[in-house]
């Protein structure tokens, strides 16, 4: 558990590096929200008289309608119910915004960070750590496993469509014909199972009912500008380009309160001031990436249970 | 019922009227999407296993499962029959739904019966059981190695592997579980 704790120490320093290289400001936003993001199936864990956040991307996008065009945090998030070998309640999550630009930049910014953490950082952590100990004493088999890691974040990355990977894997089209039942169970049977394991894997243009807070895309409104990238077969971030219309927002929101509510969930209150920060928001992208998860792929774990010091 | 929510390993399940049991059970969520809850289900009534996906809105029927403690009385051909500890009332099971475990019950043996609407599914023996080496070739004298095995057999002609060591008239002790040797009572 020491090695992890090193090796998640170094890695908060190597995002926050690559960042700060890149002219983001690292931003802290409230944890404790009147209101959280409401999205179909994401709950919140009540605090006090509130919640507390899911994600801050809500707070973020507020920053931007402020004038802030290139930030980032990397924070605790809370969602209930959450619990298995790749969640947790309690997770860190790290996002970032770029104003002016869409979810291929976002892309980009994301295999440029990816390669700098897996390339650098923690190889050169682990050969600081080895010089500490000694020269004679062997890497640690974290450390060896982050060697490995870092060829299959070398490699070049697969970027597929969600319908060209839904085709190839589970025999039908999600954005012609969607089936959010199908979509979810042939995805966790079908599509992630087969997806490699050996290179990053990026699924994108996913069919407009999955659209979340992505805006759909000009000119073709059956797809939403959204991808997940996968790194060893493991969901580790969600990019958008974000929807900024406050119309088509409030009526999104409107539409998942009311869907939580036929499935018994808890209804969220619109977060009034977010729909109003839409009217002055630039175009921008965000990429929400778990962190922990990240650190999992780092040291080849296997769960969570050996990256998280204090598991819910 | 249970929620899907409160399916673990271990639980068991009623799936189109048999009982089963979850072997493995993972919890899923794809991004944004609903909580999946992934089980290895094994069906307690005919032994199969397969995989079933639980979304979180579905609801689970509790298998209605009893057991009861019995003791075994005698052997009708084929049949070990048993009877209840409280009402004396006899079950016959057969060499089918006992497996392996028939080759280890012995005279006046404590089992615990499990039952699905009153039809046996499944027996529990005590951990260990001693039996006596009916047949295997001689150990060398003096070789008390315990991890070269050798093969033998109880009376009723179970094969089971055990130390060099070990001779016929030895009594050992087997664990009902696994169907293997766990060590040596008595020298015969």
């Amino acid at each position: 558990m020491i090695d992890e704790l090193e090796i998640r120490d170094a890695l908060m320093q190597s995002i926050r590096a690559f960042f700060h290289a890149e002219g983001f400001v690292e931003v802290e936003t409230a944890l404790l929200l009147e209101t959280p993001c409401m999205e179909l199936h994401i709950d919140a864990i009540p605090s006090g008289d509130g919640f507390l956040r899911t994600s801050p991307e809500l707070c973020h996008k507020k920053l931007l309608a402020r004038g802030a065009e290139k930030i980032f945090e990397i924070g605790k998030c809370f969602r209930q119910g959450e619990w298995g070998p790749l969640h947790n309640s309690e997770y860190t999550l790290l996002e970032w915004y770029r104003a002016h630009s869409d979810y291929n930049d976002a892309l980009a910014d994301t295999q440029a960070l990816i390669a700098s953490l897996f390339a650098e950082s923690p190889r050169s952590r682990a050969s600081a750590a080895d010089c500490r100990a000694g020269a004679v004493t062997p890497p640690l088999p974290s450390q060896r496993e982050v060697l490995k890691c870092n060829e299959v974040a070398s490699k070049d990355w697969k970027v597929w469509t969600v319908a060209e990977a839904f085709e190839e894997f589970a025999g039908w089209n999600p954005v012609e014909n969607f089936d959010a039942d199908r979509f979810d169970l042939d995805l966790v049977e079908k599509v992630e199972p087969a997806l490699p394991k050996d290179c990053p894997v990026v699924l994108k243009d996913y069919p407009a009912e999955l659209c979340a807070l992505a805006r759909l895309k000009p000119g073709n409104p059956k797809i939403a500008e959204r991808w997940e990238l996968y790194l060893g077969g493991v969901e580790i971030a969600n990019a958008y380009s974000e929807l900024t219309d406050p119309v088509e927002q409030r009526a999104r929101f409107e539409t998942w309160g009311e869907q939580r509510k036929t499935l018994g969930k808890p209804v969220y209150s619109i977060d009034e001031e977010f729909i109003q920060c839409l009217e002055t928001m630039p175009p921008a992208s965000g990429v929400a990436l778990g962190v922990d998860r990240l650190l999992m792929i780092l040291t080849g774990a296997k769960t969570l249970d050996a990256v998280l010091p204090f598991r819910n | 019922m249970y929620n899907a929510s409160d399916l673990k390993k271990g639980l068991k399940i009623e799936i189109d009227g048999d009982p089963c049991v979850i072997t493995d059970f993972q919890f899923s969520k794809p991004g944004k999407g609903q909580a999946l809850y992934r089980c290895k289900i094994k069906n307690l009534s005919t032994g199969t296993r397969f995989d079933k996906t639980y979304r979180s809105v579905e609801k689970v029927k509790k298998a209605a499962l009893e057991s009861r403690d019995f003791t075994f009385s005698y052997q009708a051909g084929d049949d070990f029959v048993f009877s209840d500890n409280d009402t004396y009332e006899e079950i016959h099971l057969t060499t089918e739904q006992l497996g392996d475990s028939r080759y280890f019950i012995v005279e006046d043996m404590q089992v615990e019966i499990l039952f699905h609407n009153n039809k046996a599914l499944d027996v529990t023996l005590p951990n260990f059981v001693e039996k006596e080496i009916t047949e295997t070739e001689p150990g060398a004298r003096g070789d008390t190695a315990n991890n070269v095995m050798k093969p033998a057999f109880i009376d009723n002609g179970y094969e089971i592997s055990v130390p060099i060591f070990i001779n016929i008239g030895d009594t050992v002790r087997i664990d009902t579980r696994t169907g293997d040797y766990a060590d040596r009572v008595s020298k015969g």
